[in-house]
């Protein structure tokens, strides 16, 4: 229990110094983005509209550094981010949540898949160590340091240009909308398959070497030698001895890429063309839409955090340990 | 003490298939008696070890078993040639007639799993019919057994002492009242007293339950306390074999002589090298 407070108390630290430092990254900038917006947009506005929208950047009064400090936790808690100068002002807010989705469901779903299967075939090659499985290592290195973008190229030439398997980008046709219909998730699954094979192979070169020398290790472990000495089944040797502490080390790896879900990928969803978080970073940076990069890094921050959490729950449960140790 | 053989070790050799070749063991034969302890002394690297873990066919790549065989006569009266078992009934062989308690209690449990579910992990491979009270109940009772305690079901390895580590692997050892113990250094990572304790208790169930031991370590004068036959191993063969009593008196081979004078006794010169107070009445019992 006490360590559970430890933790969250740490989280609750990282989380106001990752957002203050949100909130000031802005403020140190030259010149106020509201300015830049308007001279772009001189002509389409009259003096009226310029006022009310300095209004509603707040631009028009002169509170003092703490009280806009205070103000922006208080619309922080409310739920409002502010409002994005290059989607026609629609709230931060709505921006994002309709990228999230697309990111979350594809990158994390690769992601997830793509640990699975390489810390299970990892932990695999690592049990059958010195066997024709080996041959598996060179391919799991080559794909590790082949850069994704390349591959995502190389795919889209192979399976899309080529062969027409399958679209090159976006994330559902031209000229439908999202909607709950069968048709609509194919379209889905269909656009996803690209990006999504793209980024398991990429990354599962990783997760397996990484499992495969953490099985090597362990598998010289006193403990698993008197589970074969017990006469316990291979099965069990393997999956309860050996890759059960194997896993430990990959956990944090794991935490850390899902931390990076969010945010890790935009190249990917430039290749792609896909409508993610990624995307949406690049186009805020290129428009200089201030409250819309806030609002994604805020998003990230907290992705990462929340990630850690998840690790941290995970490796208190997995091993007794870290429980002791810490508490 | 019946003179009925548990245990044939013949012409047995393993070599470790590295450049070059190591000739660990080296055509070893010997017999154990039902219900004895032989001890099996020999310097670090003289090959008791792999030969403990040649007869339970625990050897890994590059050793190698080159020649010889290890037949365990059975209570049922049936002959098992241990090298001639497939791989399933290998694994029905190990623990449930033969077990062994390692070198180096500190990392022979699993640190993840309870030291509960490690011994329950026994009984549900080699007695899959049993209830799941049936064997928990089973292992609380091996855990007082060597006083360890039934409360300490769920603790995990890391929670117990070094001592207390090796009594849960002597427990797990005896779960299934196995005809044959090995013991590969079981105390030697201990202090005195904790390895006094053991021993003690390793005779006590010997006594209860008359199974017999192989007890491997390079102490030889705790080993003329404890064990009834003495071998003393040295680059890889066995130059020596006998009781006790006939090692610590009147041994043959030079290099037992050389290794009992390399232990100062009771009555050595006064700047000779000083044992432990705790082992040296040891030698002058076991020669009474």
């Amino acid at each position: 229990m006490r360590f559970l407070l430890r933790r969250l108390a740490f989280y609750a630290f990282t989380a106001w110094a990752a957002i203050t430092i949100n909130f000031f990254l802005p403020r140190m900038m030259k010149g106020d983005p509201i300015t830049a917006y308007l001279q772009k947009h001189q002509s389409e506005f009259n003096p009226e509209a310029i006022d009310s929208l300095r209004t509603l950047f707040g631009l028009d009064s002169d509170a003092s550094l703490l009280q806009q400090y205070l103000d922006y936790w208080r619309l922080l808690f409310s739920g409002d981010l502010g409002r994005s100068f290059s989607k026609g002002l629609a709230p931060v807010t709505e921006v994002i949540a309709s990228a999230l989705p697309w990111t979350l469901g594809l990158v994390g779903v690769a992601t997830i898949l793509s640990f699975l299967i390489g810390t299970g075939v990892g932990a695999f090659i690592g049990w059958r160590r010195g066997s024709r499985a080996d041959y598996v290592v060179p391919f799991a290195t080559f794909f590790s340091t082949v850069p994704y973008f390349w591959m995502g190229l190389i795919v889209i030439a192979i399976f899309s240009t080529r062969l027409g398997w399958f679209p090159a980008s976006h994330a559902y046709d031209k000229g439908s909308s999202p909607e709950w219909s069968w048709d609509f998730i194919g379209q889905v699954i269909a656009h996803g398959t690209l990006p999504a094979l793209t980024i398991v192979f990429a990354s599962l070169g990783g997760w397996v070497l990484g499992m495969r020398n953490m099985m090597i290790t362990v598998l010289d472990e006193d403990y698993v030698t008197v589970a074969e000495a017990k006469g316990l089944a291979p099965q069990r040797v393997m999956t309860r001895y050996a890759a059960r502490n194997a896993v430990l080390p990959q956990l944090s790896s794991f935490a850390l890429a899902l931390g990076f879900i969010v945010g890790g990928t935009l190249v990917m969803e430039l290749v792609f063309s896909y409508p993610g978080v990624g995307k949406l970073l690049l186009d805020a940076t290129n428009a200089k839409d201030w409250p819309l990069m806030q609002g994604l890094f805020l998003v990230i921050t907290l992705a990462v955090l929340v990630a850690n959490i998840l690790a941290d729950i995970a490796h208190a449960m997995l091993d007794p340990r870290t429980r002791m140790m810490e508490s | 003490m019946t003179s009925e053989t548990l245990l044939t070790v013949d012409d047995f050799s393993v070599v470790y298939d590295v450049d070059p070749p190591v000739e660990a063991v080296r055509h070893v034969s010997l017999a154990l008696q039902r219900g004895e302890i032989l001890g099996l002394a020999g310097e670090s690297g003289c090959g008791k070890t792999t030969l403990a873990y040649g007869i339970q066919r625990l050897l890994k790549p590059p050793a190698v078993i080159t020649s010889g065989r290890a037949v365990f006569h059975d209570e049922s009266g049936e002959d098992i040639d241990i090298n001639a078992l497939d791989a399933d009934a290998m694994r029905a062989f190990r623990w449930d007639k033969v077990s062994m308690v390692f070198q180096g209690a500190m990392n022979a449990l699993n640190p993840v799993a309870s030291i509960g579910r490690q011994l329950e992990d026994v009984f549900l491979t080699h007695r899959p019919s049993m209830g799941r009270a049936e064997r928990r109940e089973e292992c609380a009772g091996l855990l007082d057994l060597v006083g360890v305690g039934r409360e300490r079901m769920r603790s995990y390895p890391h929670e117990l002492s070094g001592g207390m580590r090796q009594r849960v692997m002597i427990a797990m050892a005896m779960a299934l009242r196995p005809q044959l113990m090995i013991m590969d250094e079981p105390t030697t990572a201990l202090d005195v007293l904790v390895q006094r304790e053991i021993l003690e208790q390793i005779s006590d169930l010997r006594s209860k339950l008359g199974f017999s031991v192989i007890f491997i370590t390079h102490d030889l004068p705790l080993l003329l306390e404890i064990s009834d036959r003495i071998a003393v191993m040295k680059d890889g063969v066995i130059v020596e074999l006998a009781s006790a009593l006939d090692i610590y008196s009147d041994a043959q081979h030079e290099y037992t002589r050389r290794l009992l004078s390399s232990f100062p006794s009771l009555t050595g010169e006064r700047g000779d090298f000083i044992r432990g107070s705790e082992s040296t009445p040891t030698t002058t019992e076991a020669a009474l």
